[in-house]
């Protein structure tokens, strides 16, 4: 309650309520003044913390998040830079040294396989594979989810029957199956022509997410307002409900990218996947699968990585849902 | 209910129908099933032609989708492409051996599942709940292929270290299987670490579902009212809120139905066992039309009974639904 030296809005030259004649005792109105003061300064404070802000903080103090994205960012400039960081090529065959176990020796972290290819290079490649394939499908889904779903959400009524029975259709669908239809009958090959495939099936969840939060914000007082001041529907959707949205579509993003990078592992496991010699860690692990007994690193370590990509991915959606949900402010 | 009930059922007529249609319309999109014979030097021009001719591959399309139709019922979805063998009975053969795979697999998985969830919602925030939640995250985040190649080098490994085969890892049979209950036995035995890890992955993805719905029910007020007059917590949480909370963890297992053909795909794929998922392999690397579509049918079937299902359980344990 006292004021201990602390400038005060009146010294700042501010004015506030206290600032017009005191109508009661003198007393009172310190005590009042004081009151007066210490709110206002404290709540100047926590407004100034904006959205960002907040979310920033705390996802910087959800550690298994920060550290997941510290491993990511580094696979993913390890895996940009495969062609530098490689010690060997990944067709670099080296008989001589065929089916070695990881050793320091050479520089073969992760062995040898049977051609005597060093096993950390062909991961490394197979890594950069996965990624570039699973950047692809989330950034592609995530274009086409988000507009299926605003469309959907704005437009309503037989627009949004349509897609969403749309979606409903490609959500029961056995994934797997419809994808290796699609790489079987329509061609697998490059990794572009795979994330093609795969982004066709995964735009499905978010389209209904970003459609459940257009329905609400549709009736809020700022997209009328847009209207009213003669905004058109695009300008409405993309520039005004669009921002209001971008906490969901991130979450589903890291969703995306985790599955994405999983099923296309199965897909090159079932032979279905990125053409050779491309390596893939799918296809590493399905081409390490008969020696699998006696050279365990064959389908450990492309295995390995595969999880902890994946994973890691997972705990930093999970920071991030919990530092955008607004529900969860307390600090 | 019965009027509920009836409703569903007629929903799903044209459903099977409209998926019958983008079945056939997308795989004679994909072009001509005979273009790969036409690469082998052995097969002549006549040959070609004799099975265009026979398939009526030159007809235009409704035509040719009517043909396809009508050999559903009557023909059991006919012949393969290149050899007079009739589809059905290897389908019908493969379906049964998936059904063995995944129902016991989907079922040992949902009471799992249903326990790990009530558990870990009643003790919220345990280390018993922050270990099924690290779990789950390692279940979504593993390949299934990758997780049952693992349970197959245990398995080896400890053959080779203690002697003792503990699990088949391949095959549906031992060579002589027997009869009766020894062939029984026998089929289990096999299955073990097909359905383990064919099961893990749901148990992982419908415990998230039954912790999260049990946590709702668990705060609502007739739980309270529950707790205030007395009931004991057992009654409390077996029948006030478990039950409760089932009801959208059951739909969730329903529907993702589509999820356990992916899983049953990879795992027969791994575990060389004679299903549904092995066989769609085989045919799609022959690029016969005919079996696939036939495949994608049935598939499309079984979801939609299964959808059914779902809609019927949901209709029967909350009673608001039937009225919409």
């Amino acid at each position: 309650m006292t004021d201990q030296g602390r400038p005060t809005r009146r010294e700042h030259g501010l004015q506030t309520p206290a600032d017009f004649p005191p109508t009661h005792a003198s007393d009172v109105h310190d005590e009042r003044e004081v009151l007066l003061d210490d709110d206002y300064s404290d709540g100047a404070q926590i407004e100034a913390r904006s959205q960002w802000q907040l979310f920033r903080r705390k996802f910087l103090r959800h550690k298994l998040a920060m550290g997941s994205l510290v491993f990511l960012v580094i696979i993913g400039i390890g895996a940009f830079f495969a062609e530098q960081l490689a010690p060997y090529g990944y067709e670099e065959i080296d008989v001589l040294r065929a089916n070695t176990a990881p050793t320091f020796e050479g520089l073969h972290f992760f062995g040898t396989d049977q051609l005597g290819r060093d096993y950390f290079s062909r991961v490394l490649y197979g890594t950069r594979t996965s990624l570039q394939v699973a950047v692809v499908v989330a950034l592609l889904s995530t274009a086409i989810g988000t507009a299926v779903g605003a469309a959907a959400g704005f437009y309503r009524g037989w627009v949004d029957s349509v897609l969403m029975r749309l979606t409903d259709l490609v959500l029961i669908l056995p994934g797997l199956a419809v994808l290796l239809v699609a790489a079987a009958l329509f061609g697998q090959g490059s990794p572009l022509r795979i994330a093609l495939i795969l982004a066709l099936l995964f735009w499905v969840s978010l389209a209904r997410v970003v459609r459940g939060v257009f329905l609400s914000l549709r009736e809020m007082e700022y997209v009328q307002a847009a209207r009213a001041s003669g905004a058109s529907d695009l300008r409405i959707m993309f520039r005004h409900m669009l921002p209001n949205t971008i906490g969901p579509i991130i979450v589903n993003l890291t969703l995306v990218l985790a599955s994405a990078i999983l099923v296309e592992a199965t897909l090159a496991f079932l032979g279905f996947g990125v053409n050779p010699p491309i390596p893939a860690l799918g296809r590493l692990i399905s081409d390490g699968r008969s020696s699998m007994q006696s050279m365990w690193w064959l389908i450990i370590m492309p295995g390995v990585t595969l999880v902890s990509i994946a994973l890691a991915i997972n705990f930093v959606g999970d920071g991030l849902r919990d530092g955008l949900d607004p529900t969860q402010q307390e600090t | 209910m019965l009027t509920y009930a009836l409703r569903r059922f007629l929903i799903s007529i044209p459903i099977i129908i409209l998926a019958t249609f983008l079945i056939f319309g997308a795989i004679s999109l994909s072009g001509d099933p005979l273009q790969d014979l036409r690469q082998q030097p052995n097969i002549t021009a006549e040959q070609i032609d004799r099975v265009r001719e026979l398939r009526g591959l030159d007809e235009p399309f409704p035509v040719q989708y009517w043909r396809w139709i009508q050999q559903i019922p009557t023909s059991g979805f006919g012949e393969y492409l290149l050899s007079p063998r009739p589809i059905w009975p290897d389908l019908q053969r493969v379906l049964l051996n998936t059904l063995q795979l995944v129902l016991p697999a989907e079922i040992i998985a949902f009471i799992i599942a249903v326990a790990l969830g009530v558990v870990s919602a009643k003790r919220q925030y345990s280390v018993f709940d922050y270990t099924t939640t690290t779990l789950s995250f390692f279940g979504y985040s593993m390949p299934a292929f990758w997780f049952a190649l693992l349970l197959q080098v245990a398995v080896v490994q400890i053959f080779f270290i203690t002697g003792v085969r503990i699990f088949p890892i391949a095959n549906l049979s031992s060579a002589n299987p027997g009869t009766g209950l020894a062939f029984f036995l026998d089929r289990v035995h096999h299955l073990i670490l097909p359905i383990a890890s064919l099961a893990i992955f749901s148990v992982a993805s419908y415990s998230r579902y039954m912790r999260a719905s049990m946590l709702e029910v668990i705060h609502s007020d007739y739980v309270r009212t529950a707790r205030a007059k007395g009931v004991s917590e057992r009654r409390i949480t077996i029948k006030h809120s478990m039950r409760n909370a089932l009801i959208p963890t059951i739909t969730v297992a329903a529907l993702s139905f589509g999820n356990v053909v992916s899983g049953a795909i990879v795992i027969e794929t791994v575990f060389g066992l004679d299903g549904m998922g092995r066989y769609f392999i085989a045919q799609l690397g022959r690029r016969d039309p005919y079996p696939i579509m036939a495949w994608l049918f049935v598939i499309a079937v079984v979801i939609v009974v299964f959808n059914l299902l779902a809609d019927l359980i949901y209709g029967y344990l909350d009673p608001r639904i039937r009225y919409d």
